[in-house]
């Protein structure tokens, strides 16, 4: 075999990668490079650089450092049973390419992850001298997001945590059943004790010593997770089931949630369909009211019979559609919490309409210079100058958020 | 008439202080003529004279504003911020009405300049100057902003990029960092910039990060506008991965094999134990407890948590489940409630470390409330599934006497979890003779908000605690002769 260059490495292993969800940079610690003995900046939010053709933000230089690997989970594109192309950077390689990337104002930082070769403690422990590099050799300020393999020895996790912003575990799938089916040498209960430890150690960061000495700082921007949808039978209410206990459980950050989408040389164990991006798009509007809106699980997933969120329409106005009794709201009186249920309206815009409330009472037009969404929001509320009148109970109220249908193509 | 000539460098301070002075001094607006970018000043002037000075305070909401807006494209910025000032020394409550017209046009401005700041931090390609290996490596970048966002921005690359020295060029204003010193200067037409190695690296990235199965433009498009894109190295691929996309997704799909159903795998795995009794190896007992997958509360949980302590102690004591800590660390007894009992067995002798401790359910059974779990009681059925373990556990220690705390552990040894406080303090014996002795949960304690009865109910469990032990060393003073 010839020696692959940087490029092909990098052509190869940043393919790998384009699977994983997680792209956010934001949420860690303040820090800078003002004082001129090294390099990057984190202020909280994070930057997205560039837009790739998927819409999807290009943030962190999200690369494998091998696609070898010792497992066989039948999504992954680069399980041991699969014949795509292979490569492997060295440290030094990925070190490299974070600096320059960085340098020229391409990244935000390093995102890595990495097919499992010889064994998960000698690949975590690659992974953490690549990190260490970076902090200490190169005093890299940037952004570092770890993929953490679960069976790794504790203590390599503990070392990551403490020079990454941000560790992930992935849960893979929806259900435990679906873990053991599709990734056979993965223990959905391993991946659980990785975070609840990694949940504990962030924890035990937190407590300063009898002195008042603050410890360093563990994985400051958190810890996330993502699920693979549509690869297996469950439903959304199933998906959303076991995001909020991971939320609950192990104080994730995010639950990113993943469509199954076609791989190359993909396993004969896996549906053939294209992704289910609307459905990924809904679960993640459904995530935000959960974590947001102080909406419960049930209210979201009972809408439909099914236990899976309505493709057409947004979950929030799903809601609202099922539940009219509670409409109009005036939205001079009404509580926040019940200004938070409104179609078309975010925290911001009831934010805005709460202070802007105390001065005088809100008219239909301010609410459009508020930012509210009237197209959607008009039909739910009452405000000066406007009353939905039978719009709130009109039969088609549905059909007008609605898309058309559409007609079938025939070949 | 009055002429205020803003410089196109340090506009945001000038314009403060021409405000400031203006505002002082009662000047309305109509009788201000702002300018601005070197166009041609206004007819009157001529006999125009400049802004006054003074000293005046504003609501600290609108200077953050203004620092803002006074980058916006729009000539007319001046005059509507000095207008809505005007306006401002009347109703001060006037910045949180959000449905005013002059501020919410204001508003929207402030949020375009923040914007395009936004845009430039994400969009300005750098490319190397010079000597890669020289103690402090060389930097240019060419970019074009909507608005005049050069100088407000240019402190973020300042901190980010401070060991090396870099310059952004743009048709507007320079800026200019060398030695650790920033800079601003007049703009520059375009220059050539070097070719960088750097950069071919950059655009095999983005070409291969991009997954054509899932092809969304739009999205793309409303973040990343196409009038940045000449600036971008990278956007010279984009029309080549949209076109190839749809071929390249389909070509996955159709090489892709069929499957069977995966509804065998399932059915395969809910396969139900039918044996109820352990018969397994002692060192094998934590493991199997690990594994259960009789109730349907291992599934939330992290881990099972078996009971721990010396196999051969007098002493078991049984709590109810774990809570958040134990599901976590997978050991007994470490949460809150574990602690405050540690303390009061300390307190009243009770041998805590001889002890065998564990629960009546091995499994945390919780409600997720926010990024919160609520503790909730386990129902008969989970207690009776989970029999199975604290038998086996009972089997292997062979207690001499055994500490119920609360219902639960009551319900799970002697059958009933009734009249818990009338039952405290009592020995009750169990079908095969074992004396279990009832006593209140820590945790009960932890809950009872009123103070006179949780002190009540400590110095109950203190009493109970101290019961215990003396019966251990009763039995032991009894025996020893």
């Amino acid at each position: 075999m010839t020696r692959q260059t940087l490029d092909q490495k990098l052509a190869i292993l940043s393919d790998a990668a384009k699977y994983d969800a997680s792209c956010a940079s934001s949420g860690s610690t303040k820090r800078d490079s003002r004082d001129g003995k090294g390099l990057g900046s984190n202020e909280g939010t994070g930057i997205c650089h560039a837009y790739a053709p998927d819409g999807r933000c290009i943030s962190l230089l999200k690369i494998l450092m091998t696609n070898f690997c010792i497992y066989d989970c039948t999504y992954c594109v680069n399980r041991v049973s699969s014949n795509v192309p292979r490569a492997r950077f060295t440290v030094d390689e990925v070190v490299k390419l974070t600096i320059e990337f960085y340098r020229r104002n391409y990244i935000e930082g390093l995102f890595l992850s990495s097919g499992i070769i010889r064994s998960p403690d000698a690949t975590m422990s690659e992974m953490v001298q690549i990190a260490r590099k970076l902090r200490q050799e190169e005093n890299f300020r940037g952004y570092i997001h770890l993929k953490t393999i679960p069976d790794a020895a504790p203590d390599l996790i503990a070392e990551a945590g403490l020079l990454a912003d941000r560790l992930s575990i992935n849960v893979e799938m929806p259900s435990d059943a679906a873990v053991r089916e599709h990734a056979p040498e993965k223990d959905p209960g391993q991946i659980r004790k990785a975070m609840g430890d990694v949940r504990l150690r962030k924890e035990a960061a937190k407590d300063r010593s009898h002195t008042g000495r603050r410890p360093p700082r563990f994985a400051p921007a958190g810890q996330s997770t993502q699920m693979i949808i549509g690869a297996d039978g469950s439903n959304d209410a199933m998906v959303l089931g076991q995001s909020t206990r991971l939320y609950s459980s192990y104080k994730l950050k995010r639950v990113y949630y993943s469509a199954f989408s076609p791989i190359p040389d993909s396993s004969a164990k896996l549906p053939l369909i294209s992704p289910p991006l609307q459905r990924e798009h809904r679960l993640y509007q459904a995530d935000w009211l959960l974590r947001f809106y102080d909406f419960q699980l049930d209210e979201i997933t009972s809408v439909t019979p099914d236990g899976n969120l309505d493709l057409h329409i947004d979950p929030k106005l799903a809601w609202a559609l099922a539940h009219r009794e509670m409409y109009p709201l005036d939205v001079n009186r009404a509580s926040r919490e019940m200004l938070l249920r409104v179609p078309g309206f975010g925290v911001k815009t009831v934010n805005r309409i709460l202070s802007t409330r105390r001065h005088r009472s809100l008219r239909y037009e301010d609410l459009l210079r508020i930012g509210a969404s009237m197209k959607k929001a008009r039909a739910f509320v009452v405000a000066g100058g406007w009353t939905p009148g039978r719009l709130t109970d009109s039969v088609d109220l549905r059909a007008q958020f609605a898309p058309p249908p559409e007609q079938l193509a025939l070949f | 008439m009055y002429h205020a000539e803003m410089p196109v460098i340090g506009t945001a301070e000038a314009w403060r202080c021409a405000a400031r002075g203006f505002l002082a001094q009662g000047i309305p607006p109509e009788a201000i003529l702002w300018n601005n970018d070197g166009t041609a000043p206004d007819l009157f002037a001529s006999q125009a004279r400049p802004p006054p000075n003074g000293d005046i305070h504003v609501p600290r909401g609108f200077v953050a504003l203004a620092d803002k807006v006074v980058w916006h494209s729009d000539p007319s910025r001046f005059s509507r911020l000095y207008g809505f000032l005007w306006r401002l020394r009347g109703a001060r409550g006037l910045m949180s009405d959000r449905g005013d017209v002059d501020l919410a046009r204001l508003r929207q401005m402030e949020k375009a300049v923040s914007r395009c700041q936004h845009k430039m931090k994400a969009f300005v390609r750098f490319r190397e100057l010079g000597d890669a290996d020289a103690p402090r490596r060389s930097f240019a970048a060419w970019f074009e902003p909507t608005h005049h966002t050069v100088e407000p921005t240019a402190t973020f690359f300042a901190r980010r990029f401070a060991d090396m020295d870099w310059r952004i060029l743009t048709p507007d204003v320079a800026a200019i960092f060398e030695g650790g010193e920033l800079r601003f200067e007049p703009g520059h037409p375009r220059p050539e910039l070097p070719q960088d190695a750097s950069e071919q690296l950059w655009i095999t990235y983005f070409r291969n990060i991009f997954n054509p199965a899932r092809l969304k433009v739009q999205a793309m498009q409303s973040e990343m506008p196409k009038k940045y894109w000449k600036n971008m190295p990278e956007a010279a691929a984009i029309p080549e991965l949209i076109a190839t996309a749809p071929a390249r997704a389909r070509a996955m799909a159709e090489a892709a094999p069929t499957l069977p159903p995966l509804r065998a795998a399932r059915v395969q795995a809910r396969l139900p134990e039918a044996n109820p009794y352990w018969q397994g190896p002692a060192a094998e007992l934590p493991a199997a407890i690990n594994s259960c997958t009789r109730c349907p509360l291992y599934r939330p949980a992290t881990q099972a948590v078996p009971g721990e302590g010396p196999t051969d102690a007098d002493l078991m004591i049984v709590g109810e489940q774990p809570g958040d800590q134990e599901d976590l660390v997978g050991r007994p007894f470490v949460g809150p409630a574990g602690q405050l009992f540690d303390q009061l067995a300390a307190e009243t002798g009770l041998p805590r470390e001889a002890a065998y401790i564990t629960n009546a359910v091995k499994h945390f059974k919780f409600m997720p409330r926010g990024r919160k779990r609520l503790h909730q009681r386990p129902n008969g059925s989970e207690i009776h599934h989970c029999q199975v373990w604290l038998r086996a556990e009972l089997d292997l220690v062979q207690p001499k006497l055994i500490l119920a705390l609360g219902a639960t552990a009551a319900e799970a040894l002697l059958g009933s979890g009734k009249d818990i406080l009338q039952r405290r303090g009592t020995i009750e014996r169990r079908v095969d003779g074992t004396p279990v002795l009832i006593t209140l949960h820590p945790s009960y304690l932890l809950r009872v908000p009123d103070r006179y009865l949780r002190e009540r109910a400590t110095e109950d469990l203190r009493a109970d605690l101290r019961l215990a032990a003396d019966w251990l060393v009763q039995r032991e003073t009894l025996i020893e002769p």
